[in-house]
């Protein structure tokens, strides 16, 4: 192998290994993520050019952290002047003496939370937040994140700037909350992961590479969040709550490519080890004491789980974790699958007449489980003119042509 | 940093406040600026008169426009305002939240801009 390409090879590496963590440590520093992401990307452009001639330095993040620091303090001169800048300059110059003098990376700090709380700040804007953090701390390219959102790269790009501006200029601090203000700014944090993982996740046939990326990137966050607050109940609630959901992954369709209901999915097709991870992740967040959203959408899905592996179900414990659940957030999807559950403990009527009440919300019109639900119920109680017409809804909203399929055929199986 | 906290609130209030209320409004605007000025965080801050005292001057193709009137013609109004110096977002939003007007109307918080 030559010396150039030893040099691309060693410098993937180090990205794949610390690209978050160096990009934490100087948009710390900066106060600046954009400045540090340029920093950071010329350093590595620098190390491409030098390590071929002079070898991969013994400790790359070092090198790449005190080259990146220098880019950094050029740009400061160049853009900025007066007070701040200087102060800057001193914080600049500062960095990463220590980790440096040890000559050991990880002597490096790991601001990566501070940064995931300052991409997931109240003041940035919502539908930004989990594009930002798969930007800032995983280095995802503006093209990849909005391929998975389904934006174009344009637009993409330019959230991803009036954030990175907002964070700058409205000095969005990178500091990890105090205590009596974590568990409302984690909220925003973990909020922003869970979206990242469900837009990887509306791609259930993990055929869309960038897509089923997308929720191995959003696992990767919820577990570094797992290893960085290991105390806070939620996060572990999150985190079991995605491994279940990934654990099913390839059950979800037939080798034909058709869509499986949770009831009919093959068991044994499911990792058991992601299943047992998250088990035990919720016993833990259990033990912790302060139960929540993501542990109690957890311990539903770990319901599920026992009810298809042992066919035992308690449906009365279930619809008491929905009653939970729906105290907690209010959620018409969640009023919606609670009353699934109480079809299969009141019966089918029960469980419509709440439905019917629900759709005065009108936040379910459109909604096409609802409708598919709606259907199933029906045609248990032989209404089988309302569950065409209900059926035929949920067809028309379903964008899945796996699940357009199988509400067709469910709908020709019905008694003329 | 330095940050701009703009109070907006519905203009007719204050006029529908009893005595005792306009008192006790006013106490509570005292109370937050001696807050301020006892952490050090307070570089400026005024009451406005209302907006019905406002006029707005444009210069267009070399004549002044004056209108009279407020620039945004909504139901809250900029009231005053508080020039506070905190280190980061964070603080300012938390003086803004403790801020009386945040009870009763709209606080903007706006970083000033930096040379």
């Amino acid at each position: 192998m030559d010396r150039t390409a030893q040099a691309r090879r060693a410098a993937d590496a180090v990205a794949r290994r610390s690209y978050g963590k160096l990009i934490a440590f100087l948009a710390a520093a900066m106060h600046d993520v954009a400045a540090a992401e340029d920093a950071l990307s010329e350093a590595f452009a620098a190390a491409l050019a030098d390590w071929p001639r002079n070898g991969c330095p013994a400790n790359p993040e070092a090198w790449l952290l005190t080259v990146a620091r220098r880019k950094g303090v050029d740009r400061f001169r160049h853009h900025r002047n007066g007070e701040a800048a200087a102060v800057q300059l001193q914080v600049l110059a500062e960095i990463g003496e220590s980790a440096l003098a040890e000559g050991d990376d990880a002597a490096i700090p790991d601001r990566r939370l501070a940064l995931l709380f300052a991409c997931a700040h109240p003041a940035i804007d919502a539908g930004s937040r989990a594009p930002l953090m798969l930007q800032a701390v995983l280095g995802l390219d503006a093209k990849a994140i909005a391929a998975a959102f389904l934006a174009s790269p344009a637009a993409m790009g330019k959230r991803l700037g009036r954030a990175k501006q907002k964070i700058r200029q409205a000095g969005i601090p990178f500091v990890v909350p105090t205590r009596d203000e974590l568990a409302g700014r984690l909220d925003g944090v973990l909020e922003a992961i869970y979206a990242a993982f469900a837009e990887g996740w509306s791609d259930p046939g993990g055929t869309d590479a960038i897509r089923r990326d997308l929720t191995a990137e959003a696992l990767f966050l919820a577990r570094l969040v797992a290893e960085l607050l290991p105390q806070e109940p939620e996060v572990l609630g999150l985190l079991a709550c995605m491994l279940h959901a990934e654990a099913r992954r390839s059950a979800r369709r037939t080798a034909e490519g058709d869509y499986v209901p949770l009831a009919g999915q093959d068991v044994a097709l499911w990792d058991a080890a992601m299943i047992d991870e998250a088990e035990a992740l919720l016993l833990r967040a259990s033990r912790l004491g302060r139960i929540g959203r993501y542990q109690l959408e957890a311990a539903l899905q770990s319901a599920h789980v026992e009810r298809c592996r042992c066919g035992r179900t308690d449906w009365t414990s279930e619809v008491q974790i929905y009653d939970a659940l729906l105290a907690l957030c209010g959620s018409p999807v969640v009023a919606l699958n609670r009353a699934l559950a109480i079809a299969e403990l009141k019966g089918p009527e029960a469980a419509l007449e709440i439905m019917d009440a629900l759709a005065a919300d009108g936040r379910l019109v459109d909604y096409q489980p609802y409708w598919a639900a709606r259907a199933a119920l029906l045609a248990r109680t032989h209404a089988y003119r309302d569950a065409r017409h209900a059926f035929d809804v949920a067809i028309g909203l379903a964008g899945d042509p796996a699940v357009r399929r199988f509400l067709q055929d469910r709908q020709a199986a019905l008694p003329r | 940093m330095q940050y701009l906290l703009m109070l907006y609130a519905e203009e007719g209030g204050w006029a529908r406040m009893s005595p005792a209320e306009q008192e006790q409004g006013v106490a509570a605007y005292g109370a937050y600026t001696q807050a301020l000025k006892t952490a050090g965080a307070l570089a400026g801050s005024n009451r406005l008169q209302g907006s019905a005292t406002a006029t707005t001057v444009r210069v267009a193709n070399g004549k002044s426009q004056v209108l009279d009137g407020p620039y945004a013609d909504s139901k809250e109004q900029l009231a005053g305002y508080y020039l506070i110096d905190v280190a980061d977002l964070d603080a300012a939003l938390a003086w803004a939240a403790r801020c009386p007007a945040a009870s009763h109307g709209i606080v903007e918080v706006r970083p000033v801009w930096s040379m």
